[in-house]
C-alpha cells in the first residue's frame, strides 16, 4: 500500500471511528462507513490539511469512496 | 384550569467535588473545596491561576469517542449528568410517552473552548478559512439540549436558556410552567458549563470578577468573609428530572421534592453590577414566594447566589432582609459556591440538587472558608459558616443572578 493510501486510511479510521478492515477501496463514506454530510466535508478538509493540497468543491463532491480519495490524491500530490 | 403539580424524580451531578450525586453531597456536607491550580492550560500569565475543575472524568465511558469529538465539553458534561438523572429516575423509556418529555437546559456561554480553539487555529494560518464543519454545532449553546433529546428520543419542547449565571433556574422555571399547564409530562432540566479556558479565565479576569488569591486556591471562594476578592470559576453540570405529580405516582417513582414555585426579575440597572439595594433580587424572591403561594416565614434555608464578590454578597443579604425581615435571622443561609466554585450557567442546577439533598438529609451544607467577619454583614444572619448544620428543613429557596441583571429563583418543598 502506498504511503498516501495508508495516511488516507488512518484519517478515515480516526475521524469516522471505523475499523481499518472496513476501510476497503470500494467502501463508500456515507453508505458503508456511516458518514453524514458533515463528516464527509470534514474528511475532505483533513485530506487537504494532511497533504497540503486544496481540493476544489466540484472535485470534492466526486470523492465518495476510499478508493476515489486515494486515486485523486495520488494523482495530484507532488505535481 | 387547576395547575398540575411538579415533582423532582431524578438527579444527576458532575461537579468539582464529586462526579455523581452521592459523592457531591457527601463532600458538600463535609465542607470540601474543589479548587486547585488550573490544569487545562498554562495559566501562569493570567491574573488567576486556579479554578474548580472537574477531576477524573472519562468522557468516553459515557459517549462513544466518535460522537464525543463532535461536541464541546459543556455538552459532554450535560450528557453525563443527564445519564445519572435518567437512571436515578428509574425511567422505562419504552413505557412513557416520549413526545411529552421535554429538555430545557441552561448554559451561560456554550462551547467556549470550541470557539477559542478554532479561531486560534485560524489565526495561525494565512487567512484562508479552514473551519471545521462541526465548529458551529460544537459551539452553540443549544447543542446540549439537542444532544440529550437525540440520545433518549425525547421529542417534547426543547431549547436552552441563556441568562448568564441564572440560566439553569430559568430553565427550571420554564419547565415548571410547561408541566403545570399539562404541555409536558416530564422535562429534563439542568445546566452545564465548561468555561475554564483561556477566554473564560482571561475574560472574567479582565472584568475583575475572579478571585486572585493564587497562594491559596482552596480558601479563595469565601462568600461573606471580609477578605473575599471575587468568585472562583467552576465547571460541570447538574440535571434534574421534573415530572407531573400524578405521572410520577402512577409509575411508582421516588419523589425527592416538589417544585412549588419560581420567580424572575431584572435589575434594569447595570450589565455586571447588581442593584445597590438588591432591588432585582428582592423582586425575584418575592415573585417566587407569590408563585409558590407561601409566606416568607415558610422558607427554612436559602442557598444564595453568594459568589464571594465584594459587592454582590452583601446586596443579596440586604434583599433577603427586606423581604424576610426578622425571619432572615431564623432561617439558614449558605453559599455552596464556597466549595464548588461558581459554575456560571450550571450553578442553579448543582445548587438545586444541594437544596434537595439538604431536605432529604435535614442538613444545611456550609459556607466554608469563613475567617473574618465583615462589618458590612449583619452578624445575626446564620450563614452556616464552616460546618454543616442539622435542622428541620421543609422548604428551600435557591437564588441565581446573572450578568445582565437577570434574577431567577426557585423554591422546593419536601414531599409530604
Amino acid at each position: 500500500m502506498s504511503d498516501i493510501a495508508q495516511k488516507v486510511k488512518n484519517i478515515i479510521v480516526e475521524k469516522l471511528g471505523v475499523e481499518e478492515s472496513e476501510v476497503t477501496p470500494e467502501a463508500s463514506f456515507t453508505n458503508d462507513l456511516g458518514a453524514d454530510s458533515l463528516d464527509t466535508v470534514e474528511l475532505i478538509m483533513e485530506f487537504e490539511k494532511e497533504f497540503n493540497l486544496p481540493i476544489p468543491d466540484d472535485e470534492a463532491e466526486k470523492i465518495s469512496t476510499v478508493g476515489l480519495a486515494i486515486e485523486y490524491l495520488e494523482k495530484h500530490i507532488g505535481k | 384550569m387547576a395547575f398540575k403539580r411538579v415533582v423532582v424524580t431524578g438527579l444527576g451531578a458532575l461537579t468539582p467535588i464529586g462526579n455523581d450525586v452521592p459523592t457531591y453531597w457527601s463532600n458538600l456536607a463535609a465542607g470540601v473545596s474543589g479548587a486547585g491550580l488550573i490544569t487545562k492550560f498554562d495559566a501562569s500569565k493570567f491574573r488567576t491561576h486556579f479554578a474548580c475543575e472537574l477531576k477524573g472524568v472519562e468522557v468516553t465511558q459515557y459517549i462513544p469517542r466518535q460522537e464525543a469529538r463532535k461536541m464541546d465539553a459543556f455538552t459532554h458534561y450535560a450528557l453525563i449528568a443527564t445519564d445519572e438523572a435518567v437512571k436515578d429516575a428509574g425511567l422505562n423509556l419504552d413505557a412513557i410517552d416520549k413526545n411529552k418529555v421535554g429538555v430545557i437546559w441552561g448554559s451561560g456561554i456554550g462551547g467556549l473552548k470550541s470557539f477559542e480553539d478554532e479561531m486560534i487555529d485560524y489565526a495561525k494560518g494565512d487567512g484562508t478559512p479552514r473551519i471545521n464543519p462541526f465548529f458551529i454545532v460544537r459551539m452553540i449553546a443549544d447543542s446540549a439540549s439537542g444532544q440529550i433529546s437525540m440520545r433518549y428520543g425525547f421529542r417534547g419542547t426543547n431549547y436552552v436558556t441563556v441568562s448568564a449565571c441564572a440560566s439553569t433556574n430559568n430553565a427550571i422555571i420554564d419547565a415548571l410552567n410547561y408541566i403545570r399547564l399539562g404541555r409536558l409530562n416530564m422535562c429534563v432540566v439542568g445546566g452545564s458549563e465548561a468555561a475554564v479556558t483561556k477566554a473564560g479565565i482571561g475574560g472574567f479576569n479582565a472584568n475583575r470578577a475572579l478571585s486572585e488569591r493564587n497562594d491559596s486556591p482552596e480558601t479563595a471562594s469565601r462568600p461573606y468573609d471580609k477578605d473575599r476578592d471575587g468568585f472562583v470559576m467552576g465547571e460541570g453540570a447538574g440535571a434534574l428530572i421534573l415530572e407531573e405529580y400524578e405521572h410520577a405516582q402512577s409509575r411508582g417513582a421516588k419523589i425527592y421534592a416538589e417544585l412549588i414555585g419560581g420567580g424572575m426579575s431584572s435589575d434594569a440597572y447595570h450589565i455586571t453590577a447588581p442593584h445597590p439595594d438588591g432591588l432585582g433580587a428582592f423582586l425575584g424572591m418575592q415573585d417566587a414566594l407569590n408563585d409558590a403561594g407561601i409566606a416568607p416565614e415558610e422558607i427554612d434555608y436559602i442557598n444564595t447566589h453568594g459568589t464571594s464578590t465584594p459587592i454582590g454578597d452583601p446586596q443579596e443579604l440586604k434583599a433577603i432582609y427586606q423581604l424576610f425581615g426578622e425571619h432572615s435571622f431564623k432561617m439558614n443561609i449558605s453559599s455552596t459556591k464556597s466549595m464548588t466554585g461558581h459554575l456560571l450557567g450550571a450553578a442553579g442546577a448543582v445548587e438545586a440538587i444541594a437544596c434537595i439533598k439538604a431536605m432529604e438529609h435535614q442538613l444545611v451544607p456550609p459556607t466554608i472558608n469563613h475567617f473574618t467577619d465583615d462589618d458590612e454583614i449583619d452578624s445575626r444572619f446564620n450563614l452556616t459558616f464552616n460546618t454543616a448544620q442539622e435542622r428541620s428543613i421543609t422548604t428551600v429557596m435557591s437564588n441565581a443572578f446573572g450578568f445582565g441583571g437577570h434574577n431567577a429563583i426557585v423554591i422546593f418543598r419536601k414531599p409530604s
